[in-house]
């Protein structure tokens, strides 16, 4: 436990097969996905280890150039040791997919059979309306509704023209 | 790597000398139009409704159509 403790506060990670001892009990084997991983994400942008585990030669001269005044570091060194450190630039892990199109496509697809569920149901399940729904049950409502004055002054019988007996135009 | 160094600090307050105004101001807009556009004219309707409002004509109306429970039209 203590072992792998200082050597992530190092950055390493090659010690997926070594062994940690507890208190004399006998020996752990610490498996690849206990150990500190890394990963792009916007919320944490230190991962908890390099990208880059085993550094070959280049890489290696390049940290050691690192320990010095990073002002003689150019350019192309400078983001040489961003990439040993990150995989993914932010404008890289952020950037969109196109998801969107699927979910918009199921979206409309599973509408479209709820709505053959639906016209199935109206015909095969459900029976008549009530009596209400007819024409002649509906003229005898609206006109006791104009006769009762419903809403006379913004509303249903504001629109009624009382003299001629007819809609307002 | 000639980029501008982004800006660190002030970043809440730049946010909120933006937004705040705005967020005062629309609220008030959108009283004000729907004060103006909707209440207002309705107040004017029903105004002019009663205005004009000769109330027991519009009784003998209701009372001939019928709908009344306590008079009966008149007539047979």
């Amino acid at each position: 436990m203590l072992a792998t403790r200082a050597l992530s506060l190092v950055g390493k990670r090659a010690i997926s097969t070594s062994i940690c001892v507890r208190g004399g009990h006998g020996v752990a084997k610490v498996d690849d996905y206990a150990l500190p991983a890394y990963f792009d994400r916007r919320e944490n942008p230190l991962p908890d280890v390099q990208f880059v585990t085993e550094l070959n030669a280049v890489q290696k001269s390049l940290k050691e150039k690192e320990k010095g005044s990073w002002a003689t570091l150019s350019n192309e060194e400078k983001i040489a040791l961003y990439h040993i450190s990150f995989k993914q630039s932010f404008a890289e892990m952020n950037e969109g997919t196109k998801e969107w199109k699927s979910v918009i496509a199921g979206m409309f697809f599973f509408i479209g059979m709820t709505g053959l569920v639906v016209l199935w149901q109206r015909k095969f399940v459900y029976g008549p309306v009530p009596p209400t729904f007819e024409s002649e049950w509906k003229e005898k409502e609206v006109q006791r509704m104009l006769d009762m004055r419903i809403n006379p002054v913004e509303g249903f019988s504001a629109k009624w023209d009382y003299e001629n007996k007819e809609w307002k135009k | 790597m000639s980029l501008a160094k982004p800006a660190m600090r002030g970043l809440l307050g730049k946010r909120l000398r933006f937004h705040l105004p705005i967020a005062f101001a629309l609220p008030l807009v959108a009283a004000a139009a729907f004060k103006y556009g909707v209440t207002e004219p309705r107040k004017q309707a029903y105004a002019n409704f009663y205005k004009q409002y000769d109330t027991t004509a519009e009784f003998n109306n209701i009372r001939e159509a019928g709908v009344f429970e306590s008079v009966r039209p008149t007539g047979k």
